[in-house]
């Protein structure tokens, strides 16, 4: 499979990254080189193999739902870029 | 007596004799700092005056009676940890102005123990890369040279600025975190130990994620009993933290003296990869006639899906980078760039504070979870890491320990294997797999190249069986009696 560079596009779109036009072309290279180079594991039979999501040897652990923190507002406002009071700002989203 | 040339082990022994006092071992190293970082960029930020703080409470402590073995002990933090009222960068642009308001629970266990933090040291950005080159704060100078050259060569990667500040005397020991093989490459590449325990056993909580399957807190240090001292300070259970173990941490220096008498040792023979160079065969030679004059029975084992491992490797992490970096958006924390919408403000951010192997790994990661994309890429890769964790367990049922190269070459020029990512990649062909199954794997100085470089063996063991890694990597080590150093250091 190899990437057009419509598709690189698409993929910055989803992935939130402004793109100029210059980077594309760099971008679709090295991003082929990499499909590329994964490509290799077309080669084994994964039949009746079950994924494995993770590194761990156990199963999740749960917790009771409860609140167990909170009442921290300045402390997680503080690194915000723009604030309003006790609110994160963004530029307008509704007209 | 210098105060810099000292094992965490000295020190500590040192400190409670009253030889010399913290706040004495600390003004050493951040004078050392003040003088060699602007240099090697070992270090983002340092923290001197709050280092000479926490020693002046350290030394309280040793005087109340109530020390430990890390009380006093000063340490480079890599940049991945959150540190509460210390910036916290992961070596990117986009957290350029985070200051964490809480700590990692990592370092709070390792400030409960006394250490001192001296700074935050440099890495690859976000952890992602071999070589330290990615850092949106510099690269890191390795201190180590080719003999009669004075060309600067990469430390490794991502924990470069951990390895740098070690090996250069500017921090007793460091944290690190490995994913791919973070801890062991760069410490095979400045003649440092370094372990990446098992997945589980140190809490992630606090550590910037990076991709969260793999991710694993560990030490660096410049010798096997250094890294089991601050292992079992790092180590435990944390409720904070999903995925961590609920197991007792074991007492992994008491581990150090067991010897290899009568262990099994594997040698997978898919390790022998085609143009591996001599020197690094010979050297894994060299390795399994130690072990063996120790009297450890050398088996032949093979792990057939370790050729798999780094192209899994580059699907797993980026699918899941793609998703954990998600949050940097401009809203909440780090640095923003205004755009003309929402979404514009988004895409902008972006693309001003991550650099480009960051941008390419999410990339990667959004197009192999993207519709239509997902079962061949994403769903196929997890499958072959099955593959990869069944060799493990298949080989641990003849084997006790498996020793292996921790890296392909030694430390490389800057600007050289950047032809393209994948040149880059291929670095962690060895460490790559033990990450992908979550066994433990350390890797210790074991001799220097024939242009004088450190070159490290690597020894993979059992899920949650580190005391078996620390007796072989122990053994090793003395066998090895590795005592060069660095030509760029603090005295």
């Amino acid at each position: 499979m190899s990437l057009d560079s419509a598709t690189v596009r698409r993929i910055a779109k989803l992935a939130r990254i402004r793109v100029d036009d210059a980077e594309v072309g760099v971008l679709q290279t090295e991003l082929n080189a990499i499909l590329g180079y994964v490509d290799q594991l077309n080669e084994v039979n994964v039949e009746g193999v079950a994924p494995l999501s993770g590194g761990a040897q156990m199963a999740m652990r749960l917790r009771e739902d409860t609140v167990t923190d909170g009442e921290q507002a300045e402390n997680i406002l503080a690194n915000a870029p723009d604030r309003v009071g006790q609110f994160f700002a963004v530029p307008k989203v509704v007209e | 007596m210098s105060l810099l040339n000292l094992t965490i082990a000295q020190a500590g022994a040192a400190l409670a004799a009253k030889k010399f006092s913290a706040v004495e071992l600390t003004a050493a190293h951040n004078a050392a700092i003040a003088a060699l970082n602007p240099r090697l960029n070992a270090y983002i930020t340092t923290t001197p005056a709050l280092a000479l703080a926490q020693a002046q409470a350290a030394d309280a402590r040793i005087a109340a009676g109530t020390a430990g073995p890390l009380t006093g002990i000063p340490l480079a933090i890599k940049d991945l940890f959150c540190t509460a009222g210390v910036r916290t960068t992961a070596a990117s642009k986009i957290l350029e102005p985070f200051v964490p308001p809480y700590e990692s629970t990592v370092t709070r266990q390792l400030l409960e123990a006394g250490t001192i933090c001296l700074g935050k040291a440099n890495l690859d950005e976000f952890a992602m890369g071999s070589s330290n080159i990615t850092s949106g704060y510099g690269p890191v100078e390795n201190p180590w040279k080719r003999n009669g050259s004075d060309a600067k060569l990469v430390p490794g990667g991502s924990s470069g600025g951990s390895a740098a500040a070690v090996a250069a005397r500017l921090a007793l020991g460091a944290t690190g975190t490995d994913t791919g093989g973070s801890i062991r490459q760069p410490a095979s590449f400045t003649g440092l130990a370094g372990i990446k325990p098992t997945y589980g056993r140190c809490s992630r909580y606090g550590i910037v994620a990076f991709a969260s399957s793999l991710d694993q807190a560990g030490p660096m240090a410049r010798t096997v009993e250094d890294c089991a001292i601050l292992l079992g300070a790092m180590s435990g259970f944390d409720p904070h933290d999903s995925t961590s173990a609920e197991r007792a941490v074991p007492d992994f220096g008491a581990a150090l003296g067991r010897g290899v008498k009568g262990l099994r040792i594997g040698i997978p023979a898919e390790y022998r990869m085609d143009g591996m160079s001599g020197e690094i065969s010979a050297l894994w030679e060299k390795g399994v006639a130690w072990l063996r004059e120790q009297g450890a029975e050398i088996v032949d084992i093979s792990l057939p899906h370790t050729k798999y491992g780094l192209a899994v490797y580059y699907i797993v992490a980026p699918a899941e980078a793609s998703s954990n970096l998600a949050r940097y958006d401009g809203v909440r924390f780090g640095a923003r760039v205004d755009g003309e919408d929402l979404i514009d403000m988004y895409e902008r951010t972006r693309a001003a504070g991550f650099g480009s192997e960051v941008k390419r790994r999410i990339m990667i990661g959004t197009y192999v979870l993207s519709h239509g994309y997902y079962d061949a890429y994403y769903l196929k890769a997890q499958k072959v890491r099955n593959l990869i964790l069944r060799d493990f367990n298949n080989a641990f049922e003849k084997v006790d320990a498996i020793l292996t190269p921790t890296a392909p070459s030694a430390a490389f020029g800057l600007g050289e294997k950047m032809d393209d990512p994948v040149t880059m990649y291929l670095n962690d062909v060895f460490t790559v797999p033990a990450s992908l199954a979550g066994v433990p794997a350390m890797s210790i100085p074991a001799g220097l190249s024939a242009e004088g470089l450190p070159l490290g063996l690597q020894v993979i063991g059992k899920h949650f069986d580190e005391e078996t890694v620390f007796a072989v990597s122990a053994a090793l080590e003395r066998a090895a009696g590795f005592t060069a150093m660095p030509s760029v250091r603090a005295e």
